[in-house]
């Protein structure tokens, strides 16, 4: 006698038949029919036929049956609204049930059915449900407003339930106030706007109350509510940290991972040299150690939460190591993520272990995991400088046993060991040599390729193994050609007799016999750098590597400061942006931990962001940016990929001969200078305007200089420096004999030329000259930094005088970083050398502000726009090789700019800021 | 304009041969179809266990977990912590479990009525309603064989009429007028080790992840205390909720008001290396010589750490490499089998005495003319130790308050293998 008799049913008009049942006399019969239309409906049958059949089972006693007919409304209701109108008079009547366990019933099936002629008859019921006096009637009411809200907020709204939402967080029972949380949290994220959840010192104390009396779900929900809020000050802060704490002890996962969240997020505003700041580290670790031994799935996310806790925090994990050692039947999806989160936690101390480990991984059956084991080799070379020796040494042995997949990977990581440490394992050479028959996956061939060519002049029969690839070379994946086209122009420019005919080929086969645009273009660059200067040629293609960090497979700062926010969430797993997340994309608003109050800088890291939207990318697993690498030795022409080939394609077709005039004077630049201008113009950035220029301002009164009087300016003009001078005559005799002599300054500025005034200066005469400066000069700090002391020398006598120059004058053309160095770069500096500044009354929008700084060589990196705000993330490079990373913030409407500079030589930050507000200014 | 559903939308239920056989929708109808990104997930992954367990669609996200060979997949629309969700279907099977006594596809579809009922009690538009089972079994009364015949017979329900008591009580795991003849209180202390030990016997990790579980049949409303000799080593535990926190904080003492019948008082996880014991020592020997069709295989097990208490339920497993065609082995106790399909081996010991250790030695025979495996396998070994708690934990005594009668008291320890395993 089982409920699986309900499945057998005579094949014959089953459905006429349920309904002769339905229509029964006889209670049970009707029963058992409504049983067997469930279980049709379980099984996914469309029995939306009986629907008026069922509909009329409704009115009965017997509350089993009730429910069940309650169930199939809740199922069938949307698709037959008018049917369903018929019961909306049993529910009214339900609502006034003495059961209470039949009023909430009634209320919570009516705002499960989504029709809505019927929700204008479900606000009186609801009213007086949301005042029952029954708790459990009260908290299933609180629930329905928010599925009321789902299908009408309007009507929820002008009814004002919404209010009485509000009123129940102040409710003597905690389960009621977690469900008028979690229905308030629910309303409140499709009106990210609206002033929902007030959270308030009062309404925090009343949640932190009811946390510790609801069920693990209520936890859930207010916790998670509780994390909105933004503490006043440290001391607040820490008194709700000691009252979330004991959630961590919590038996539910979920629980406890939300309670992880709100103490990530709150201790951000705690002082951490507060002895309550120790502890709380002390205590975050078992809880999160305690989450792995759970069902794997529950460790997956976990894990996932933790990749992103020890970013964030690494000190707190930092001695759990060994928890995170991969066991043989873990599933693959918790062995990749623990692999990740070892690399994460190596350091010198442990290092020893961890290659130990990983060396073992490199055994296993599964091949996914063996090659992640190998990459995270070449990942802990690269972060821990110690252990970079016994990283080769681990790889040459993994490469010894001669496992396919295990040599490739081993390969590609090699190449990125020798990256990081120029001129150190090079002696490993001739091993890897030995190996290339067995490369057959393209991303290994590539690296091999690439090591040949980087190596070249220490690998005797470099030519010989690079042709031995040449034969092949249409068969090979784009990849492999652009690496052996660069590689073998890197062989020629180190052993030019040899190789000539190499080249040649290569160049053909890369030119005339290829329909990649990619490889073509890249052909064609080399073949008129090595025809019209070879110098030039060296310069580009041998030109000194980024060196690459550990740092690259960081999320950046800012979206992981929001997925600490959202610890937990889906987003916490996969690493993006909440508003990623499509289908719930209305609005979300961004969060951002809260600044610590005790100190008066800002805390708030800043970084990188999208230009798209904040679509950010995924934290690639690889080790270094995935164009970086390939083409970051081709001057840093990835800037705009897909815009190249346009930009190019029609200067090619002038042919050869005649390209040289346009392609010298930007080759002469410094690398990646001239070319990187070039491809800009395609670029998202818009045309730069003209460099600013600050007006000319008298520098030495006429009596002051027995009658000379200089006024001047500085400026920049293409890519020169120049004193500009006026230089009048206010005396009664002639001048002439002009000289003129900088004191050492601090950048080293020296004219680059004499003075060249060729005419002798008559009495009221006035001359312009411009003056170019170079940058080499002797250098001594000055105070003000941008202080320049110049002696004018004339036939009358010698004038000191001293002038101040702005800055922006030296940023120089190639100031554009590559992203990834910039987000390497903004965390390598320390937050001490940070400063921040206020630009006010400035009215341009983002857009123009951009690109107004470019035309000074300010460059815009990324943009990224968060709550209406704009963040523009800018990079600017100084003659004498200083780098400058700035954040403007530009809200819209708001004339005020807010600018973080950060620098490593901190100093020049006030003169930069003055640029910024000159340039923007003007 | 339809927004999204918060929570949970629907459930499927996925049996180990792909068939759906049981959704349920807690809003609007989401076509079955949406699970096809589910199937694909499972056809990738190489085992059953290794499906990853959230997988995005264009328009949902599935978050599944594999029990008793039945994938609960959950639909989700929008963000939604996965924990909660994953926390919910194990919420699910639990109370599944408890009603019918098992968890598998004949049982729920011969309960799908209950099993309905269940659901939709459980949760109300992804909000969790009910999921204690207590409270639950109030609302709707599990299947029996007799309520099934009287129900039948008399036309009565399975269904509560009332409003459980615990579902608004700031005990919400205890209902009233709880009643016993018999008053009893039986706890279980059972410790699960966890290690991975080298190829050369010394250990590279090893926890302890211990549970008390507890059974309390006891009358009325009873407070309970629980104190231990040596609580130091539980510095990091979960608690039930009905477990004072506050006092454990002050005093190391567990005071709480006990569910009704059989729940998870606390589990606990000790992971300072010099706490945990290794109670089992594995010699080994297994070789493949390069260019031979034999290899060597010798395996000796002897008890290590075990605080006197005997090894029992001995059970060695490991995955030779995909080379091995067969083996020739030896047992010198219990029984081995090896499936030349899957390569797995498993030797069934039982009890290791001290005096006559148990071995398992032979040869194993490799594909002709093949290399050498690349992977050594590993071993892995299960193993109970009754009546001792590998940590050392022990509990110094049990209380009650509130009641005036004297109940029956009992503490059990085990000790079992968790993820032990030993490389080679």
């Amino acid at each position: 006698m089982t409920d699986s008799k309900y499945f057998t049913t005579t094949k014959k008009g089953e459905i006429f038949e349920l309904k002769a049942e339905l229509n029964s006399d006889k209670k049970e019969k009707k029963k058992e029919a409504v049983k067997k239309v469930i279980a049709s409906m379980t099984v996914g049958k469309d029995v939306s036929a009986l629907f008026p059949d069922v509909v009329n089972c409704m009115q009965t006693d017997n509350l089993e049956l009730k429910k069940l007919v309650y169930l199939y409304l809740m199922n069938y209701a949307k698709s037959q609204p008018d049917m369903a109108i018929m019961a909306v008079n049993t529910f009214v009547k339900d609502c006034e049930d003495p059961n209470p366990l039949i009023r909430a019933l009634a209320v919570r099936t009516m705002g499960c059915i989504r029709v809505d002629k019927i929700t204008e008859y479900l606000c009186e019921p609801l009213r007086k449900c949301l005042k029952d006096e029954d708790p459990y009637v009260r908290k299933t009411a609180a629930v329905c407003v928010a599925k009321l809200h789902d299908i009408n907020a309007q009507l929820v709204e002008d009814q004002g339930f919404l209010d009485t939402l509000k009123d129940l967080i102040s409710d003597s029972n905690p389960m009621v106030v977690a469900n008028a949380v979690a229905a308030l949290s629910e309303i409140a994220e499709s009106h990210p706007n609206s002033n929902l959840l007030d959270l308030n010192p009062q309404s925090i104390n009343k949640l932190l109350t009811a946390l510790n009396e609801c069920t693990e779900w209520g936890q859930i929900f207010i916790l998670d509510c509780l994390a909105n809020y933004t503490p006043r000050d440290d001391r607040e802060s820490q008194s709700i940290c000691e009252r979330v704490t004991p959630r961590l002890s919590h038996a539910n996962s979920a629980v406890v991972l939300s309670a992880v969240k709100v103490l990530m997020k709150f201790m951000e505003m705690l002082p951490k040299d507060l002895d309550y700041y120790g502890t709380l580290l002390k205590k975050l670790a078992p809880p999160l150690v305690t989450l792995l031994s759970a069902e794997p799935e529950l460790q997956y996310v976990a894990l996932r939460n933790i990749n992103l806790i020890v970013q964030k925090r690494p000190e707190i994990l930092k001695h759990e190591m060994k928890v995170f050692f991969v066991k043989y039947n873990d599933p693959i999806y918790v062995k990749l993520e623990k692999l990740d989160i070892m690399i994460r936690l190596a350091s010198q101390a442990n290092i020893a272990q961890v290659l130990a480990e990983l060396k073992e991984y490199a055994t296993e059956v599964d091949v996914d995991f063996v090659r992640k084991a190998v990459r995270a080799i070449g990942r802990c070379a690269i972060k821990v400088e110690q252990s970079a020796e016994r990283c080769v040494s681990t790889l040459l042995d993994l490469i010894q046993t001669k496992v396919n997949y295990v040599v490739q990977e081993a390969i590609v990581v090699i190449k990125d060991i020798f990256r990081k440490y120029p001129n150190k394992y090079e002696s490993v050479i001739a091993t890897l040599c030995e190996n290339l028959d067995s490369l057959d996956e393209p991303e290994a061939r590539a690296a091999m390729i690439w090591i040949v060519g980087e190596y070249a002049e220490r690998i005797d029969n470099a030519d010989e193994l690079l042709e031995s690839f040449l034969e092949g070379f249409h068969d090979e994946s784009t990849q492999v050609q652009l690496q052996l086209l660069t590689a073998i122009v890197k062989l020629f420019l180190k052993k030019p007799t040899e190789t000539q005919e190499l080249v040649q080929q290569v160049l053909s086969l890369a030119t005339q016999d290829s329909d990649n645009p990619d490889l073509r273009d890249r052909g064609y660059i080399y073949w008129r750098l090595l025809s019209t200067d070879p110098v030039a040629a060296k310069e580009v293609v041998l030109a000194e590597k980024p060196l690459i960090s550990e740092e690259t497979d960081l999320i950046e700062p800012t979206l992981l400061e929001e997925l600490i926010c959202h610890i937990g969430t889906l987003a916490s797993v996969y690493h993006k942006p909440p508003s990623a997340f499509v289908e719930g994309s209305r609005g979300v608003m961004h969060k951002r931990l809260p600044a610590r109050t005790g100190s008066g800088e800002g805390t708030e890291c800043p970084d990188v962001g999208n230009a798209a939207g904040g679509s950010a990318p995924e934290a690639a697993p690889s080790i270094i940016p995935s164009q970086g690498d390939l083409l970051g030795d081709l001057l840093n022409l990835d800037l705009a990929p897909p815009t190249t080939p346009a930009v190019l394609l029609p200067l090619m077709g002038a042919g050869f001969g005649a390209a040289p005039a346009v392609m010298p004077a930007s080759l002469n630049a410094p690398v990646g200078g001239g070319l990187g201008d070039l491809f800009d113009l395609g670029g998202g950035v818009g045309m730069p305007m003209g460099a600013y220029i600050p007006p000319k301002t008298v520098w030495l009164p006429a009596m002051k200089a027995k009658g000379l009087e200089i006024s001047g300016t500085f400026a920049r003009r293409a890519g020169v420096i120049q004193m500009e001078l006026v230089l009048t005559n206010k005396a009664m005799s002639v001048m002439t004999d002009f000289a003129i002599q900088f004191n050492r300054n601090s950048f080293g500025l020296a004219p680059a030329g004499p003075l060249q005034v060729l005419t002798p200066l008559g009495p009221n005469q006035t001359i312009e000259v411009s003056l170019p400066l170079s940058t080499v000069g002797p250098v001594m700090k000055m105070d003000p930094l941008n202080n320049l002391q110049v002696a004018v020398k004339n036939n009358i006598d010698v004038f000191y005088f001293s002038c101040q120059y702005p800055i922006s004058m030296l940023f120089v053309e190639d100031g554009k970083m590559e992203r990834q160095v910039f987000l390497a770069t903004w965390k390598d500096i320390p937050n001490d050398n940070e400063s921040q500044f206020q630009i006010q009354d400035c009215h341009l929008n983002s857009e123009a502000a951009s690109n107004k700084l470019q035309g000074s060589n300010i460059f815009t990196i990324a943009k990224r726009t968060v709550e209406g705000q704009d963040m523009l993330y800018m990079s600017i490079k100084l003659s004498n090789g200083i780098w400058v990373l700035a954040e403007l913030k530009v809200q819209a409407g708001n004339p005020n700019y807010t600018i973080s500079l950060k620098c490593r030589a901190p100093e020049v930050s006030q003169c930069v800021f003055q640029c910024y507000e000159a340039v923007l200014k003007n | 304009m339809q927004f999204p559903a918060k929570m949970i939308h629907s459930l499927f239920l996925v049996n180990s041969s792909g068939d759906i056989f049981l959704e349920k929708h807690w809003k609007s109808v989401v076509s079955r179809s949406v699970c096809d990104y589910f199937f694909e997930a499972q056809e990738r992954a190489s085992e059953p266990e290794n499906v990853p367990p959230v997988i995005p669609t264009p328009h949902h996200y599935l978050i599944s977990v594999l029990r008793h060979r039945i994938y609960f997949v959950a639909v989700i629309q929008s963000e939604v912590p996965p924990l909660f969700v994953i926390e919910f279907l194990h919420r699910v099977v639990d109370t599944f479990q408890d009603y019918f006594g098992v968890c598998t596809e004949a049982a729920i579809k011969d309960n799908v009525v209950v099993v309905y009922e269940l659901l939709e009690e459980m949760l109300d538009n992804g909000f969790p309603l009910a999921t204690e089972s207590n409270i639950l079994k109030e609302l709707i009364k599990p299947p029996t064989i007799l309520r099934t015949v009287v129900n039948t017979i008399t036309g009565s329900t399975n269904v509560g009429e009332q409003l459980p008591t615990g579902q608004l009580s700031v005990v919400p795991w205890r209902r009233t007028g709880v009643k016993y003849t018999n008053n009893e209180a039986y706890f279980d202390v059972v410790e699960e080790i966890d290690a991975i030990i080298d190829k050369s016997g010394s250990t590279i990790t090893a926890e302890i992840q211990g549970v008390i579980d507890a059974c309390v049949k006891l009358t009325g409303m009873p407070d309970l205390t629980l104190s231990f000799m040596n609580p130091r080593l539980l510095d990091d535990v979960s608690f039930h909720p009905c477990v004072r926190f506050k006092r454990w904080e002050a005093e190391r003492i567990l005071s709480f008001i006990p569910p009704d019948g059989n729940f998870r008082l606390l589990s606990y996880h000790v992971s300072c290396q010099n706490l945990v014991a290794i109670p089992v020592y594995v010699k080994h020997n297994i070789t493949f010589r390069e260019g031979s069709s034999q290899g060597r295989f010798e395996l000796t097990l002897g008890p290590k750490q075990t605080m006197g208490k005997g090894l029992e339920a001995v059970l060695i497993s490991s995955q030779l490499p995909r080379g091995v065609l067969n083996t020739n082995l030896n047992p010198s106790q219990g029984t081995y089998n090896f499936d030349p399909v899957t390569k797995l081996l498993s030797w069934d010991v039982g009890k290791i005495n001290p005096q006559k250790l148990p071995s398992l030695k032979g040869s194993m025979s490799l594909q002709a003319g093949a290399s050498k495996p690349d992977e050594n396998p590993t071993i892995n070994i299960q193993f109970k130790i009754q009546q001792s708690a590998l940590s050392g934990l022990k509990v110094n005594r049990l209380d009650m308050y509130g009641e005036k009668y004297k109940p029956f008291k009992g503490i059990k320890y085990m000790t079992k293998a968790g993820k032990f395993q030993v490389r080679t």
